[in-house]
């Protein structure tokens, strides 16, 4: 029992260590939107973003502050009646596709966009080759 | 013959080049620093209220036309921001001029920090959700921008501040 309470303690305590603030989260971080279908708008987005600090959740998944005042963001511009596109445009520009969870298709990103098609073409052409020759 | 030997050992050699390949990434894995693709660009308008009493408060219009300024997102309750204080304090007393930008935090924690380790800020905005420090593509503290004296970003600096940036920061002050 005294172990389970000075357990508890040291968890009491834990809050300090990790590097947060005191203060409560931002109004929309884990508040819905009142409109279920902007809410759905939103949460959408909120999936593809990628946590800052966190990385390799979504905003969505992190319960990290900065995801959360990042959430509250996506929220409020939806309410605002902000186009979803817009609200990725605007965290795309200041931290670059990094922050998106849907890569655009570019110089860099292209063999990424053609390895599936290209891979069938290249298993098409074995597969074609070794039942060919099997057949004869 | 020989085709079929090449396409024999094919398989291991490219497993082998991909082990090889995803090892040297174990052991150098990729910078975890997301840097701000503002640099170059005009500060993003904002206005923020005192981060604490008898300090005032900072706005995207005190960064244009009044020289390069040193902007530090710092807080309170940041761990490493303590230990860029003195640095900081330092460079006030060298006649840098530095404003900062306090996230998410009280007044009353601002004014104790302020109080143990010093305060080299001109000016101190509060930005309690984060919201500016998204305007400026910073992801946490402490970071440090250089703004010029048009307001434009010339160089981000992200964890605490050392001497080791000094060269960096001086150019980019001196940058017309």
């Amino acid at each position: 029992m005294r172990r389970a309470l000075f357990l508890i303690a040291l968890l009491a305590g834990a809050g300090a260590v990790l590097a947060d603030s005191n203060l409560p989260p931002a109004p929309y971080a884990d508040v819905q939107l009142p409109d279920p279908h902007k809410e759905a708008e939103a949460k959408a987005l909120m999936e593809t973003l990628r946590c800052l600090v966190c990385q390799g959740q979504s905003i969505a998944d992190s319960n990290a502050e900065m995801a959360g005042d990042m959430r509250s963001l996506v929220r409020e511009r939806i309410a605002k009646g902000e186009a979803p596109e817009a609200i990725r445009a605007y965290l795309v520009r200041r931290y670059g596709d990094w922050v998106s969870y849907t890569p655009p298709l570019d110089g860099s990103t292209a063999f990424l966009w053609a390895a599936p098609a290209l891979l069938l073409l290249v298993g098409g052409v074995f597969a074609g080759g070794s039942i060919r020759r099997r057949r004869r | 013959m020989n085709r079929q030997a090449t396409l024999f050992w094919l398989p291991l050699a490219i497993f082998i080049g991909l082990a090889t390949s995803f090892l040297l990434r174990l052991h150098r894995p990729e910078s975890s620093n997301i840097e701000s693709r503002l640099i170059g660009a005009t500060v993003p308008d904002f206005a923020l209220p005192a981060a604490t009493a008898g300090v005032q408060g900072l706005s995207s219009a005190d960064l244009k036309g009044q020289g390069p300024h040193l902007v530090n997102f710092f807080a309170s309750w940041c761990v490493p921001c303590v230990s860029e204080a003195p640095v900081l304090k330092r460079m006030a007393a060298d006649g840098i001029p530095i404003v900062g930008i306090a996230i998410r935090d009280r007044p009353e924690a601002v004014a104790t920090f302020l109080g143990r380790f010093g305060n080299p800020y001109q000016r101190i905005g509060s930005d309690q959700q984060a919201r500016i420090q998204i305007d400026f593509g910073s992801s946490g503290v402490p970071e440090t921008f250089v703004v010029d004296g048009k307001g434009v970003i010339r160089l981000q600096i992200i964890g605490p501040i050392g001497s080791q940036h000094m060269p960096d920061i001086r150019a980019a002050l001196a940058a017309k």
